[in-house]
């Protein structure tokens, strides 16, 4: 049997090197962030409103508020402003001072990043736990009562406001039962975790019906193909089959969808931070949005589509590196 | 704009193959119109998500003649009345009918969704199918918005352009002008150039016929009811959206009644009308429900007809 040589193959089929994919990958990460900066803030400077007039309030004199407007850097054009942006962003990697406060955005972000991120991360693991479960249960017992009722599962929710699915957790376990606090954030890890369970169950319901409907498919794929008629009829117990075989198959495309739709589990987060009354990114963003502190707004802009380019270039690499078609032999 | 609802949908591969590829002839969908109705009433989910859409639509036109109540006068000696005879569902803090509210606000939020979805589908099929039929640099142009925009959190998009474009309905618009034709884009481009592979296109090239005779009359028939059942998904979220910036104070300004802000108003008294901010909810649940159920029926329907 002649040997095929993978790497030249895959370089002779058109496929970029290893190296090369990164490196566009990486590229087009950048041009997106840059897009993404560079629309925010032509976007947010279009809104009715002057800040000099809301920091200083209704009796200011004018005289007052084009001296605010001066320091503020207000009274430029919007492409002097611009200029001053990139300059900053550049030489202190910020996007400059809040002007409500005068603290720097980069640390007024890092003040509130450990809540968000602890929320995220605790969604995510929920809502992987809970789709494997429930996906594993309707591909097992596909056509019977159970996979009909997971399967109705996404039309109901589809429809249901991220912020709606908070009130009535709290409704429930926070009024009526005490499980867990109403809202706010408690003091130390582990009351962290405690008060951020409700919150985070929130965020991950809006996630597990997609990646259910997605698993179940795949799984489903997975389990009609020959190599599983092939293990069963090698008596390889149905435990193994599931979970060695099938589960791990079946999963890369369900990670893929996983991480196209971080950027949406993000995006749910900072609205049900402010149904919790968490003092997180999200209400720093609707607190800044209310009073038009713009370095503030952009800072949460860009440290958003870092954060989501980041995580999608992750995903692309681990996704890669995983999947046997195209990783290289050894 | 919702990456998530896309990739659950049988897209290409499912069209590809509904198509016959040996034909020189375009597929027509139309060709079996009259049989439709009939065929229509066959699949279930079609005709509950129907009714329960006409249902809403009845009550929402005729409210005015259903309840002696107006929707935005206050009436502060019945304020957070428990449901009872007269408040089918109770009063809400300013004394004013929580059902004649929830009703109105179906008009406010429905009218709004409508409109804010014609123009996103309209230039979203348009620009997807330019790009998926004519490729090179429109393509190319076009696939990184898209992605620029679907990688990006949906949320954080919507609340920057709604507060910058000001508070209220013209906000909406402006929004999902800007942001909603992107998923029925990403769609009509990825139909078009698989139909664009198929041999009927190659035959009526080879005959002359102008792209844009092609792109109207043979290739729009048969992306149309893909683009529709998208459609019907994408309105639940245009809906949800809506309701959402209502709630942050961002969307439709009080007192026009919508359901948004309805949740919103309704969130301080929890513990005592837990109803007022739990049944505006179920209210947008009702409606994306019907809207999914339309959708599914649809893509049933044009799926065993090919």
């Amino acid at each position: 049997m002649t040997k095929i040589n993978i790497r030249t193959a895959r370089r002779e089929a058109g496929f970029p090197s290893s190296w090369r994919w990164i490196a566009i990958a990486a590229l087009r990460a950048l041009i997106v962030i840059l897009c993404v900066t560079t629309a925010v803030f032509f976007l947010i400077r279009i809104v009715p409103g002057d800040p000099a007039k809301m920091i200083l309030g209704e009796y200011a004199t004018d005289e007052s508020i084009a001296a605010l407007r001066h320091t503020l850097g207000l009274d430029l054009s919007l492409w002097e402003q611009f200029m001053r942006f990139v300059r900053t962003l550049f030489t202190q990697g910020d996007t400059g001072n809040s002007i409500v406060s005068g603290v720097s955005v980069r640390e007024l972000i890092a003040a509130r990043t450990p809540v968000t991120l602890l929320l995220i991360a605790l969604a995510c693991v929920l809502a992987i736990a809970f789709s494997l479960v429930l996906a594993v249960l309707a591909a097992t017992n596909k056509d019977k009562l159970l996979d009909h009722l997971i399967r109705v599962f996404p039309a109901i929710t589809l429809g249901m406001p991220v912020f709606w699915v908070g009130l009535l957790l709290i409704l429930l376990f926070g009024v009526r039962l005490h499980w867990f606090p109403v809202g706010g954030v408690k003091e130390g890890w582990s009351g962290m975790l405690y008060s951020l369970t409700l919150p985070a169950i929130t965020v991950a319901f809006s996630q597990i019906p997609t990646l259910v409907r997605s698993l179940r498919a795949q799984m489903l794929d997975v389990l009609e193909s020959d190599f599983v008629v092939t293990l069963r009829a090698a008596r390889i117990p149905r435990r193994v089959i599931l979970f060695k075989h099938v589960l791990r198959n079946a999963a890369l495309p369900t990670l893929m969808l996983f991480g196209v739709n971080l950027s949406y589990l993000i995006g749910g987060t900072l609205v049900v931070e402010q149904v919790f009354g968490i003092k997180g990114i999200g209400s720093l963003l609707f607190t800044s949005i209310s009073s038009r502190d713009f370095p503030v707004i952009q800072g949460i802009a860009l440290y958003c589509a870092v954060a989501v380019v980041a995580i999608g270039l992750l995903v692309d690499i681990v996704a890669w590196w995983l999947d046997p078609r195209t990783k290289e032999k050894r | 704009m919702f990456a998530m609802k896309i990739n659950d949908l049988p897209l290409n591969s499912e069209i590809a193959a509904g198509t016959e590829t040996e034909s020189l002839l375009p597929p027509n969908p139309k060709s079996s119109g009259q049989r439709g109705w009939s065929r229509a009433r066959r699949i279930p989910a079609l005709i509950a998500g129907s009714i329960m859409m006409l249902l809403l639509i009845l009550a929402a036109i005729l409210i005015p003649w259903l309840s002696p109540y107006d929707p935005i006068t206050q009436d502060l000696s019945a304020f957070l009345q428990p449901p009872s005879a007269q408040h089918w569902l109770g009063t809400d803090q300013l004394g004013r009918d929580l059902f004649t509210r929830l009703i109105y606000a179906a008009r406010t939020d429905l009218g709004i969704m409508v409109l804010a979805e014609i123009i996103p589908f309209v230039s979203g099929i348009a620009i997807g199918m330019l790009a998926g039929y004519y490729g090179g640099w429109v393509n190319t142009v076009v696939s990184l918005v898209t992605d620029t925009f679907i990688a990006f959190p949906f949320y954080l998009i919507v609340i920057i352009v709604a507060f910058a474009s000001g508070a209220g309905a013209q906000g909406i618009y402006i929004t999902f002008m800007l942001v909603g034709w992107i998923v029925f884009a990403r769609v009509s481009r990825g139909l078009t150039a698989s139909l664009r592979q198929q041999e009927w296109v190659a035959s009526a090239q080879t005959l002359g016929l102008p792209g844009w005779q092609i792109l109207l009359r043979h290739l729009l028939p048969n992306i149309l009811p893909q683009a529709v059942v998208v459609l019907m998904t994408d309105m639940v979220g245009v809906l949800v959206a809506i309701v959402t910036l209502g709630y942050l104070g961002i969307g439709i300004a009080p007192p026009t009644p919508d359901w948004g802000t309805m949740i919103a108003d309704g969130q301080s008294f929890m513990t005592t009308a837990w109803w007022l901010s739990a049944v505006p909810g179920f209210a947008v649940v009702y409606t994306g429900i019907s809207l999914s159920l339309i959708g599914d029926g649809l893509s049933d329907l044009w799926r065993r007809k090919s």
